[in-house]
């Protein structure tokens, strides 16, 4: 049963993000008919190269690194809506934690992608609001007294997440935040690839729970 | 011609936004289902829609704030269609400034005029972000599976492994936090005391939580616990700022 609803969430799955992928280069494509204007090679490519060179690598490396974490529904629909590490993830992590849901396990996944379908209808809501009613919204969104809680949403999330999660698993979250902290502090511009650095902090706290569960320290 | 807020735009806009929420109720249906055949308490599945979506209200407006930015070069319609699909203002802004200032030396601060630089501003958009939508249809079935793998083979491991899988990205986003980051004005390097507190307040919170939901047993608190740390280390925040933390 469990292998048909997995199947049935791949067959599906892969239809929505086909007709997505359709849908977002219809967008530009539109645009260009109507308009009668088309990018003119040169431009487009050194723009296209300068942004894919980052964000290819970036967003394929997301593909391997959050897919594992947000199941195979909250992935199709995740990956299709965007928002990832500052939405997606937080809220899914969020709700599995809440309910203390056996991560890896088919209730996790399950929960997973209801958090993550609750949060993209709100989102998706949201950003339809604020762009209708981007005028009057401009002085409380550029309030400079609002200003330090929109700038500081990552650190608001993230303690609280982290606390959550280091208290169950403190011993393997001490070498991959350890390191994070050094390198962030040393390395000048790291704050711009803290997409590529996911994996890298992955790598080194999954290297570091399998010693300790083999020296069954765990 | 404002082509930027034309008619047939509101109408492509409004189909993406019909599009992403068609998708989200879909599998949203599907998932209760399967909660509910797995057994899954009616209650904690309505807990978790509900605290999801209170979850998701701030960082939608620092998503606002995105729009915002972005509708000053863009106009308002393509950054709506845009920060509703795959992407975030994190790419999409980047993506704006390689074309407009990278190729076209042209002011991010203005208005695109061109509808040459706005076309290619959104093919480049359109097709820097493209690999995920590629990938995922090709490969996630066989991701999945060696996940599946892992747990089955060895179930205490499978759920180690996931525990350092969200470490791993939680302690990249801990070393985010502390990073020096520049100035806007003046371009100095600074360590932001105002992240690091805001840091540690949304942390303490989480711990007083904790202990209000164990020692008064408030169970129904273990699923807004996240979110009102979060909204009150956010309101924090702004006394820190306003007491002169930077």
């Amino acid at each position: 049963m469990y292998k048909s609803y997995q199947d049935r969430v791949h067959f599906y799955g892969r239809i929505w993000m086909v007709s997505a992928l359709v849908m977002m280069l219809s967008i530009p494509l539109i645009i260009s008919i109507v308009l009668g204007t088309w990018p003119e090679p040169g431009p487009f490519i050194r723009g296209f190269i300068a942004t894919a060179i980052v964000f290819w690598a970036v967003t394929t490396i997301e593909v391997f690194t959050f897919s594992p974490m947000l199941g195979s529904a909250g992935t199709y629909l995740g990956f299709t809506t965007g928002n990832l590490t500052n939405l997606k993830v937080p809220s899914a992590l969020q709700a599995m934690e809440a309910l203390e849901v056996e991560a890896g396990s088919e209730k996790a996944d399950v929960i997973s992608t209801i958090a993550i379908a609750s949060s993209t209808i709100v989102t998706t809501l949201i950003i339809a609001l604020g762009a209708a009613l981007l005028l009057p919204l401009t002085p409380v969104l550029e309030s400079e007294v609002l200003q330090p809680a929109f700038d500081n949403i990552i650190p608001a999330l993230f303690g609280a997440l982290g606390v959550a999660f280091i208290a169950k698993a403190w011993k393997i979250a001490i070498a991959p935040i350890a390191f994070m902290l050094v390198l962030f502090l040393a390395v000048p511009g790291t704050t711009d690839i803290v997409g590529v650095l996911v994996p890298v902090g992955v790598i080194i706290s999954v290297s570091v729970a399998r010693i300790l569960y083999k020296q069954e320290k765990l | 011609m404002d082509f930027l807020n034309a008619w047939w735009m509101v109408g492509l806009a409004l189909f993406v936004m019909l599009f992403v929420l068609s998708q989200s109720v879909f599998f949203l249906v599907k998932a209760v289902k399967r909660a509910r055949y797995l057994e899954i308490d009616s209650k904690d599945i309505k807990r978790t829609i509900t605290s999801t979506m209170v979850f998701s209200i701030a960082p939608s407006m620092a998503i606002l704030i995105g729009l915002l930015a972005l509708s000053k070069v863009l106009g308002v319609i393509v950054p709506w269609m845009r920060l509703s699909v795959l992407g975030a203002v994190t790419y999409e802004l980047p993506a704006t400034v390689n074309v407009v200032e990278g190729v076209f030396n042209a002011s991010i601060g203005t208005r695109i005029a061109d509808p040459q630089i706005f076309v290619t501003v959104l093919w480049v958009m359109t097709l820097g972000i493209i690999p995920p939508l590629i990938i995922i249809p090709l490969f996630l079935k066989r991701i999945q599976g060696r996940v599946q793998n892992v747990h089955q083979k060895d179930r205490r491991w499978g759920e180690i492994f996931m525990s350092a899988m969200f470490l791993g990205m939680i302690s990249a986003f801990l070393g985010y936090v502390v990073a020096p980051r520049e100035d806007a004005v003046t371009g100095e390097m600074y360590i932001s005391f105002l992240a690091i507190f805001t840091l540690l307040s949304s942390a303490m919170l989480m711990v007083i939580f904790g202990i209000v939901i164990e020692k008064y047993k408030q169970a129904w608190l273990r699923n807004y616990a996240l979110s009102f740390s979060m909204l009150i280390s956010m309101g924090l925040a702004i006394l820190y700022a306003f007491m002169g933390v930077r």
